[in-house]
């Protein structure tokens, strides 16, 4: 999803600046409120943008397709803390990989922190609620979000680059096709893999520190009775 | 009635089960798609821009001299995330033990 430096025309990188920047804005806000007030939940934050540093980094090859991405890391974070907060943990590492890794890019990053840190996000965090409101098994709901999250977010880089570079002939709609086959479908695999491992993960997290979670307002004190006791 | 370790470790089965599939499909494809060559998707992204005609109109600040630079980086990059999510959930698991212990 990293759109490389310089791979954007100029325009297109000051709309998608402007359009991710609100977020990033507020994103901070409720960050430094978030540390601020409810110190508890710190440790919790670290692992999430820890998963985020650790999976974003992770280069997979894609059995069905032949070439190979990497996952987003997005969704624990987005169950966790929201999808505005993401956005902040996930403008670290993309400023992180562009400055060190020339990989992304500093004229590019409003583009690729919209696709990875709000878009994606924000539609796992629609899922999370239609999940929690259905009451579904959290592991599913996990999965679910996290997955989502991850192939939404290749699906909007191909947006990005369709409509900024439509075909000659054709125009968005073919450009789209030729993007989206080179990102979203390539995802496929590893969007199933990362939401396999955050629902594992989210065990863990439940056993560890459910107080947390009963905090977030993630889960219930029942439901994590339940949940605990599922696995004795 | 399934077995109490099947149902308390149902989740690592699941993901084993997955990680395992997608190892042998990847090794299938390996094999009967000889000419896949495994890129990445953000290569092959730069590389159908460029197909329009276009060139990058700005350069990255400092780029790593070889491959080798660049995935010692990015085992960094894991390096730091794994380290993070160790510490925690092994501060977690102490605490846990500290307080069965009182």
């Amino acid at each position: 999803m990293h759109i490389m430096e310089g791979y954007l025309p100029w325009q297109w990188c000051v709309f998608w600046y402007l359009v991710s920047a609100p977020f990033i804005i507020y994103g901070i806000y409720l960050l430094n409120k978030q540390v601020r007030e409810r110190r508890e939940t710190l440790s919790l934050l670290a692992v999430s943008g820890a998963f985020i540093f650790l999976l974003s980094s992770l280069k997979m090859p894609s059995p069905v397709v032949g070439s190979c991405s990497h996952p987003t890391g997005t969704g624990l974070s987005t169950i966790l803390f929201g999808p505005i907060i993401t956005a902040v943990l996930s403008l670290i590492v993309l400023i992180f990989q562009a400055l060190f890794m020339a990989h992304g890019g500093i004229t590019t990053l409003g583009a690729n922190v919209f696709s990875m840190g709000i878009a994606g996000p924000l539609l796992g965090y629609a899922v999370y609620r239609v999940c929690k409101a259905v009451n579904l098994n959290i592991f599913v709901t996990v999965f679910l979000v996290t997955a989502v999250a991850d192939l939404f977010t290749y699906v909007i880089t191909s947006i990005e680059l369709a409509a900024a570079f439509p075909a000659a002939h054709g125009g968005f709609m073919v450009s789209w096709m030729t993007f989206f086959a080179i990102y979203a479908i390539t995802q496929i695999p590893l969007a199933i893999l990362e939401g396999v491992l955050i629902a594992l993960v989210f065990k863990y997290i439940i056993q560890s520190r459910a107080d947390i979670l009963v905090k977030l307002g993630v889960l219930s004190q029942e439901q994590v009775t339940k949940i605990l006791g599922s696995f004795a | 009635m399934i077995p109490a370790v099947l149902r308390k470790y149902r989740l690592e089965i699941i993901f084993a089960v997955v990680v395992i599939v997608f190892a042998a499909l990847f090794l299938y494809e390996q094999n009967v798609q000889s000419h896949a060559k495994w890129e990445g998707s953000d290569d092959q992204g730069s590389a159908a821009i460029e197909a329009t005609g276009y060139t990058p109109w700005i350069q990255p600040l400092w780029t790593p001299p070889s491959d080798e630079v660049e995935s010692l980086l990015f085992s960094i990059q894991a390096g730091i995330g794994a380290f993070v999510i160790g510490y925690f959930f092994g501060f977690y698991r102490g605490k846990r033990e500290t307080a069965k212990l009182s």
